[in-house]
């Protein structure tokens, strides 16, 4: 009620407190609020002094207390009055501590903000020294992501090239080199790269031929059904050589990449020259193809005696056809091949000339060659050793048919014919003479000689027999065993034949024989001319050595007396 | 004037026993042992004259059998051993025994007598090395360096020990050995290390090299699998002490450090048949004379293993430059070993080659058609040696 309140401000002005009318009658300062307070705390006093300027009004800006206490005196009964000055004093003084709580706020909240404010200078002092760490390590991180960004930006646009994200995204990858200021830098890394990758693809292939090669193994070294054949060794080799050189060419396909034409960095002159030549000929065509032969060649040079399981002699043949085509074609065909894909600068560093590795590829062929002939002709010549070894030639019986083991030497030797035939080809024989098959196997080689030997020695003349096989010496061709080993069929088994037939002789000499040893020895013999003469390439030297065999089982003879040669043959035949 | 052409002799008879005549060291003396069933065997002593490079030669009768083996004592020029087939109708035996050669005959002389085709004189018994108990002779080792007192046979698998007495007229078993195993066991060759105070030997029997003490009769060591085939000869390095080679049908030729059998030291493969013999040279070990059935005598050089692997002796020319930096720096480098000559004089199979032990660079090889052919070390390759 404004009335009230106005009327209790006036009365508590007029009488309520003594102080306040001393003060009231002191100034009016007090009574009537300040600018700024007023200008906080009573807008409606200024509405209130433009509304009517009442004198009598407590709480209004023209209050006479005169005119206010005359209007009271005159109007209010006494009781009245007094009820008022109550009311006025009561609200005197709980404006006064109302005041008093303001000010007491305020001056709490002026020390608050002081002490704020002093807390927030020593602390906004740390915070500066802090601040300027953090400046200066922040200046320090934005440089280095600076560099590790410019760094990371080649890689990143290669691998996302290489993956294929196509290579015209990056065209700008030069300039932005260029403009990074490390050309070289960024063609070294990618040359590096390049490398590293041509480096993986050889291993890679090399991996797969050993993986290969192991196909290989297993399928010679499976077990047969009977009945069924056997892989042919020209399919194992034809898929070996497929594989290997299907695989090649993936990997050449691959490396392209890094020189195909829309690429950017393929026109650095590194991959231009350098690249082709270094890195994908030299380093990766040249070096598998070096690589093959060696470890083609290892299988013959490998240490297979000490336990190790020997390469079965099917694969030595097949590595040999192997790098013998390699020499033959292929070898020129990669090459050709990679000359096309990666043209070779004229002014560029020295090339592995063509023929340098197809000799390497021979030399590997005619390697494995040599040691298959002499494995199997080990092979043989342990069956024929150990049948000579353990026989009793002394006490034998008269021999009534050919012993099993020249059977068996006879089935071996036709058995590796046909597996060397089908790799190799047949080769050139000497024209055989028209009696070559009925050839007469004798004691004392009388083809050659000049007469017929009487049966017996006789002891006046001891040179005779002597002399007379070394003058057949000197008109028979001297056998060489180990004339190195002819690309075809008939030089192999030639070879073959003549490491067994060597042994035997050798076998032979370490004995001493009885008449019918030697017959036997005469009997085996034939039976080993008859059927052995066709696979080699000249008869003559199945004949030599055969008749060597017969001359030294003669001079080993107790008691040498030949068996008549119808009989020889008709046991033969019957054999 | 001295030339390096080989000089051929030519016995009548096949021949696989040779034997320098290893108490002579002044001549060049071989022996040679002829192996013929149905005529007397012979004992051919071969004297060479280097100056002239001539032959002359006498002959000794041995009726009692084809020799296999021959072996002269270290000691006395005179005394040697044979090995010698006894046959019958249905047995052959191989026998040893002493002899004594005839006292003109002991030492070299390069005159022939007048009457020297039909003058063959008598090699006198001294005694037999008894085997009846033991099996077939295989060989027959002198003590090397000896007292000829001493010496050792192989009969099948067992090593037997003999002390000659009373001036080599009686043999008396000393000590032996038998390998024990299963099946038929059987020595091929024996050699007796000149290391160790003479006190080891060793054998070959199928593929594997054995090892053994003599005093104790025991086996010190065994080469497992030494070659893939059979085991024909071997023969220590005279300058080094743990190292032997072997040679074997399987065509090679291998160097063993006898203190780690598992690998060999080193791998010949230049023959293209069975190996018969290999021979290391009594001076310089790095020659090595192989001979095979091949009819090839091969000469090695096998300076890398040998005692002087960084000796004055260059082989590529191209090394001649280092030479002197070699020798002073001492440079870690062994030299190339090499093929230094393949002599083809023989057309029948080489079965036995010996250095004479007169003169370090001379060798003979013998072929079964019996043949022998003296040679010498080219001479470029001696006088690097020598200088």
């Amino acid at each position: 009620m404004a009335a009230v309140t106005a009327g209790s401000g006036a009365g508590s002005g007029a009488a309520g407190s003594p102080e306040a009318a001393g003060g009231s009658s002191g100034g009016g300062g007090w009574r009537r609020p300040h600018g700024p307070l007023q200008r906080y705390y009573g807008p409606a006093t200024a509405e209130a002094a433009e509304a009517a300027p009442d004198p009598t009004d407590i709480n209004g800006p023209h209050f006479d207390p005169e005119a206010f206490m005359t209007k009271v005196r005159s109007e209010c009964p006494l009781g009245q009055l007094l009820a008022r000055e109550a009311a006025l004093g009561r609200e005197i003084r709980a404006l006064d501590s109302d005041m008093q709580t303001l000010l007491y706020e305020n001056y709490n909240k002026f020390i608050s903000a002081t002490d704020t404010i002093r807390k927030m200078k020593v602390d906004f002092r740390h915070m500066e020294a802090e601040m300027d760490d953090l400046a200066a390590n922040m200046a320090a991180i934005s440089a280095s992501s600076a560099r590790v960004s410019a760094a990371l930006q080649e890689r990143h646009r290669r691998g996302a090239q290489l993956a294929g994200t196509g290579p015209g995204r990056f065209t700008g990858a030069d300039q932005w080199g260029v403009s990074r200021g490390g050309a070289d830098a960024a063609a070294e890394l990618v040359a590096r790269a390049a490398r590293e990758r041509v480096d993986r693809y050889l291993r890679a292939l090399q991996t797969f031929f050993l993986g290969c090669l192991g196909d290989v193994r297993q399928a010679l070294a499976a077990p047969r059904p009977p009945g069924k054949e056997g892989p042919g060794l020209p399919d194992l080799l034809a898929t070996l050589a497929a594989s290997v050189l299907g695989q090649l060419k993936a990997v050449l396909a691959y490396v392209q990449l890094f020189t195909a034409r829309d690429v950017a960095f393929a026109s650095l002159p590194y991959f231009k020259g350098e690249f082709c030549v270094t890195a994908v000929r030299e380093g990766l065509v040249v070096a598998f193809v070096r690589w093959l032969c060696r470890t083609a060649r290892g299988f013959a040079d490998g240490p297979a005696e000490r336990g190790a399981p020997a390469a079965p002699p099917a694969l030595l043949l097949l590595l040999a056809r192997l790098c013998l085509d390699y020499e033959n074609s292929t070898i020129s065909y990669i090459l050709t091949l990679t000359d096309e894909q990666f043209p070779p600068q004229d002014s560029g560093p020295a090339v592995t000339p063509g023929p340098a590795l197809c000799a390497e590829a021979r030399a590997a062929a005619q390697r494995l060659l040599d040691h298959y002939v002499q494995v199997q002709g080990a092979a043989v010549a342990q069956m024929l050793r150990k049948s000579v070894e353990t026989r009793d030639w002394l006490g034998t019986v008269e021999p009534r048919n050919v012993r099993a083991v020249m059977k068996r030497v006879v089935e071996d030797i036709t058995a590796i014919d046909v597996q060397v035939g089908q790799l190799f080809e047949e080769g050139v024989r000497r024209a055989q003479s028209s009696d070559s098959s009925r050839r007469a196997f004798s004691v004392y080689s009388s083809s050659r000689a000049p007469g017929r030997y009487a049966p017996s020695y006789t002891p006046s003349a001891p040179m005779d027999t002597h002399l007379l096989s070394n003058i057949q010496k000197l008109f028979s061709e001297r056998i060489d065993i180990f004339s190195p080993v002819e690309f075809n069929k008939v030089s192999v088994l030639t070879g073959i034949i003549k490491i067994s037939l060597k042994t035997l002789l050798e076998c032979v000499r370490l004995r001493t024989l009885g008449r019918f040893g030697l017959q036997q020895v005469q009997v085996d013999g034939h039976y080993l001319q008859l059927y052995l003469w066709r696979f080699a390439s000249d008869e003559r030297v199945v004949q030599g050595l055969l008749d060597e065999v017969a001359a030294s089982a003669a001079h080993r003879c107790l008691d040498p007396v030949p068996m008549e040669h119808s009989v020889v043959e008709l046991i033969c035949e019957r054999g | 004037m001295e030339d390096d052409a080989p000089v051929i002799y030519g016995l009548e008879f096949q021949a696989r026993a040779l034997t320098p005549q290893t108490a002579e060291t002044d001549a060049i003396r071989f022996l040679v042992g002829t192996q013929s069933l149905r005529y007397d065997n012979q004992i051919h002593i071969i004297d060479f004259d280097d100056e002239n490079n001539i032959i002359n030669k006498n002959v000794l009768l041995h009726q009692v059998g084809e020799i296999w083996h021959i072996s002269t004592s270290p000691a006395d020029k005179g005394v040697l051993a044979t090995c010698y087939n006894k046959t019958s109708d249905t047995k052959v035996m191989t026998c040893a025994a002493v002899w004594r050669m005839p006292k003109e005959l002991e030492s070299g002389s390069h005159e022939s007598p007048d009457d020297s085709s039909s003058n063959t004189q008598t090699l006198e018994l001294l005694c037999h090395l008894d085997n009846t108990a033991h099996g077939n002779m295989a060989c027959v080792m002198w003590e090397p360096m000896g007292d000829g007192k001493k010496i050792i046979s192989l009969a099948d698998n067992n090593i037997l020990m003999w002390d000659l007495q009373e001036s080599s007229a009686k043999a008396v078993l000393s000590s032996s050995a038998a390998l024990e195993g299963k099946g038929q066991l059987k020595f091929t060759s024996g050699r007796w290390s000149p290391h160790h105070n003479c006190t080891q030997i060793a054998t070959a029997n199928d593929t594997a090299v054995r090892g053994w003490d003599t005093r104790s009769m025991r086996q010190i060591y065994c080469i497992e699998n030494a070659h893939g085939q059979l085991v024909r000869d071997l023969d220590f390095n005279p300058n080094k002490q743990y190292y032997l080679a072997s040679c074997g049908d399987d065509c090679k030729v291998k160097f063993w450090d006898t203190r780690n059998v598992t690998e060999p030291v080193k791998t010949l493969e230049e023959h293209s048949h069975w190996v018969w013999n290999v021979r290391y040279n009594h001076s310089h070990d790095q020659l090595i004379l192989t001979g095979s059935s091949d009819s090839r005598v091969i000469l090695s050089n096998m300076v890398s293993i040998s005692s002087e692997p960084f000796g004055h002796m260059v082989d590529d020319d191209e090394l001649s430059d280092q030479e002197d930096q070699h020798q002073e720096e001492k440079i870690k480098e062994p030299l190339q070993d090499s093929v230094i000559a393949t002599y083809e004089e023989h057309e029948d199979s080489v079965y036995a080659v010996e250095w004479s032990s007169a003169d370090p660079w001379l060798f003979a090889s013998l072929s079964y058609d019996g043949r022998l052919v003296i040679n010498r070390v080219p001479r470029a390759l001696k006088y690097h040696i020598l200088l």
